[in-house]
């Protein structure tokens, strides 16, 4: 792995038959909540290239660990434990230090603590499913947590989303935010489900799956998942644009 | 032989509905894990510059307000300098974030930021861009997250020299990143679909 990166110019534009299309008919709500006009495109000014640092002060202790961060005194999550871990790069492979990586997912029987999700699954007490971190110099970040369960959504009459956790990224300027998904290897819902088939690049998808990692799986504790994140490069500032003079 | 190697970016998903658990817990109620949540403040008492409310909702293409939507904005202070590493133009107001994140009301779907009015910052080639906000606005079933940008209605003559607002081709879309305006108070509804669909952008 190469420096941290200190380009601070335009991010490489965005491949968009790469990212899932707005609207993706096999995922209805994207129906009627995807733009239909053009995009407009234009080069990125410092309104798009900058963005805000975020502290490692404000990463509480318990932060990064999901089976403890909600839990009462003594106690745990219930359900698989794992580690998810991994680095933020950018497309060319830099590590993106100081990003902020915000996860959420449901608990180990499928069940959100939201006040919107009414599936039957019940709650854990000790479990909120929340958790974050900021990358280190070597935009490495590391979670605890437990495997969330697989469950049902309406959409098809029987579609079910594969075991996920949602990840938020925020690297170094406003146009690198990005939300996606982190799946697990091996799990059979990945190709039946809507939301992941919004994606028409099976190498594209495969970026999303996390792999079980036996060297940095914790004995008679936890099991590990890589998951490493490429967000978008940028190139150095050196010949860009400027009115003559400057 | 050289080789061009790169990595593609990580594809985008959606947020989903569920976003405020990892992005807003408290807003639902799931407090005790983060003190606050990042980015409902971007003032305080010693924030320069003029203070603004911007309040809106996001529309889907039937018009039904989304409720389950979360916005970020990002801005220059009232200088037009960010708060940001990145900024090489000088050194922005400390007490202002520039940098805020709010969920839509689950019942009146309705977003609130309390920030200031940005100054205005240059474009690459020198000109200057209108004082504008940036949004970056996520939700189920967006795919990736939809940017946009705010301007303000009584910047009449900064707005028609704007580079950005220059590039839409379809003027009568304009109006559609423009705010309305009543005293301090803003409001900035976003169509996702429709009619009067908003201006979204590549960037």
């Amino acid at each position: 792995m190469s420096k941290p990166t200190t380009n601070a110019g335009p991010f490489f534009p965005r491949d968009r038959n790469w990212h899932p299309k707005a609207m993706s008919p096999g995922y209805k709500t994207s129906v009627l909540r995807s733009p239909q006009k053009a995009l407009l495109s234009f080069g990125n000014t410092i309104s798009e290239t900058t963005g805000p640092v975020f502290g490692h002060n404000i990463i509480g202790e318990l932060d990064h660990d999901l089976i403890q961060n909600y839990a009462k005194p003594g106690e745990s999550a219930q359900g698989e434990r794992i580690i998810v871990h991994g680095h933020v790069l950018d497309e060319e492979a830099r590590a993106v230090p100081n990003a902020l990586v915000e996860v959420w997912q449901a608990n180990a029987g499928g069940r959100y603590r939201h006040k919107k999700d009414g599936y039957l699954a019940p709650l854990d007490p000790n479990f909120g499913g929340c958790g974050r971190v900021i990358t280190d110099e070597n935009g490495y970040y590391a979670f605890r947590t437990i495997r969330p369960g697989p469950y049902p959504w309406p959409n098809g009459v029987n579609d079910w989303r594969p075991s996920h956790i949602h990840f938020s990224l925020f690297g170094s300027g406003f146009a690198q935010r990005l939300i996606t998904q982190m799946y697990f290897e091996g799990d059979p819902h990945i190709p039946l489900c809507p939301i992941v088939r919004t994606i028409n690049d099976p190498a594209a998808i495969e970026m999303l799956v996390a792999k079980l990692d036996m060297n940095h799986t914790v004995p008679m504790d936890a099991r590990a998942y890589r998951f490493d994140i490429v967000l978008r490069g940028r190139r150095s500032t050196m010949f860009e644009n400027r009115m003559e003079g400057n | 032989m050289t080789k061009l190697e790169y990595l593609k970016e990580s594809p985008s998903q959606t947020a989903g509905p569920y976003v405020h658990i990892g992005c807003t817990p408290n807003f639902v109620g799931n407090t005790g894990i983060y003190k606050e949540d990042l980015g409902v403040r971007m003032v305080n008492a010693k924030t320069k510059g003029q203070r603004i409310t911007v309040k809106g909702r996001v529309f889907d293409g039937t018009g039904a307000p989304m409720k389950d939507a979360m916005l970020e904005i990002w801005q220059a202070d009232g200088e037009g300098l960010f708060n940001s590493p990145s900024e090489t133009r000088g050194k922005a107001d400390p007490y202002f974030t520039g940098w805020g994140r709010q969920p839509v009301d689950m019942e009146t779907a309705e977003f609130c930021f309390e920030t200031v009015k940005p100054g205005a910052v240059p474009f690459p080639d020198g000109r200057s861009q209108a004082p504008h906000i940036n949004f970056w606005i996520v939700a189920r079933g967006i795919n990736i997250g939809l940017n946009t940008r705010m301007y303000f209605p009584e910047e009449e003559e900064a707005n028609a020299a704007d580079p950005v607002l220059g590039r839409i081709e379809h003027r009568m879309r304009v109006p559609t990143l423009i705010a309305k305006q009543s005293g301090d108070k803003y409001t900035f509804d976003i169509h996702i679909q429709g009619d009067n669909e908003t201006v979204f952008f590549d960037i």
